[in-house]
């Protein structure tokens, strides 16, 4: 999908969120000159194509009492990657799961799942139940529980 | 925050309707008026609860870069590295985490070229090197963030 000026523009008009209005798409249609339809149409193209990864509202788990947020990292073979991924990708406490590189050799981790929880005690117990439940007791791992956050501009990428 | 607020967060993490009065759509589905629904994200917003009502792009097929980075950084060190970490306008979420790698933050770029650059930029200004891990494989996982 070729994107033009023009829906870079239909982008910038709704970066900051969808106005909270009964006809919101006719609301950002009239900001940049397009009709309701119009906008209908090329934000459902977007989505469509994975432009849009998803719609809807973005929350922000430290507010909402989820406090012991936690990058569990993995040190998974080569050969055990993409079943280990998918199978931590299907846990119901696996909010996010990457592929990313090592950086050897201060950081020998390749696979990283988040994971949300309102208490470290918590979350250190599901990912226990985890290495049970898949069979990952022979794989390298490390949990980096969050402090302070510093900067959350509200994630328009993902 | 009540059970309505809640099945508004667990309902709306994905799916939301494109149509002329969406809305309205997804109010019948949760069984309350449009206006009602309209408040309550007004409200959750303002309360910091949600932090955007809206679109998640994905950053690569628009044609910016995105990566997740880390820095080991001591304490003393912290708060000012911290600093000039968010000063740049790339840098989206910053996180401390208790470990060795104690900073992590992801970068949102206009271009891909730009990640690496603000890398090495970081670099220069802080004095500390910038561990750059760009996603190579997303493995799928469900919207179950259940509130």
């Amino acid at each position: 999908m070729v994107m033009s000026d023009r829906d870079y523009q239909l982008i910038a008009a709704i970066q900051g969120g969808l106005p909270l209005v009964s006809h919101p798409y006719a609301d950002v249609g009239r900001r940049i000159g397009w009709s309701e339809e119009q906008v209908i149409t090329r934000i459902g193209e977007m989505q469509q194509r994975g432009i849009i990864k998803r719609f809807g509202v973005v929350v922000r788990h430290h507010e909402l009492g989820y406090t012991a947020n936690a990058m569990v990292v993995w040190d998974v073979p080569e050969q055990r990657l993409d079943e280990v991924g998918e199978r931590l990708g299907d846990q119901s406490c696996v909010t996010l799961c990457y592929q990313r590189p090592r950086r050897l050799p201060e950081w020998p981790y390749n696979l990283f799942s988040m994971i949300h929880g309102r208490s470290q005690e918590r979350v250190t117990a599901q990912v226990e139940q985890l290495i049970e439940k898949l069979g990952l007791s022979d794989i390298r791992y490390d949990i980096l529980f969050s402090g302070r956050r510093f900067k959350q501009r509200g994630a328009r990428y993902q | 925050m009540d059970d309505i607020d809640r099945s508004i967060i667990n309902n709306l993490q994905g799916g939301f309707p494109i149509c002329d009065h969406p809305y309205a759509v997804v109010a019948e589905r949760l069984g309350i008026g449009e206006s009602d629904l309209l408040e309550r994200l007004q409200q959750m917003l303002e309360k910091k609860q949600l932090s955007r009502f809206g679109p998640m792009y994905h950053a690569e097929r628009l044609g910016g870069g995105l990566s997740l980075c880390a820095m080991r950084v001591p304490e003393a060190d912290f708060e000012r590295v911290a600093e000039q970490v968010n000063a740049f306008p790339e840098v989206a979420h910053n996180y401390a985490r208790d470990h060795e790698f104690s900073m992590w933050f992801v970068l949102g770029t206009e271009t891909p070229e730009r990640v690496e650059e603000a890398c090495r930029e970081i670099e220069q200004v802080t004095g500390y090197r910038v561990y750059n891990m760009p996603k190579k494989q997303e493995f799928f996982v469900g919207l179950k963030f259940e509130v």
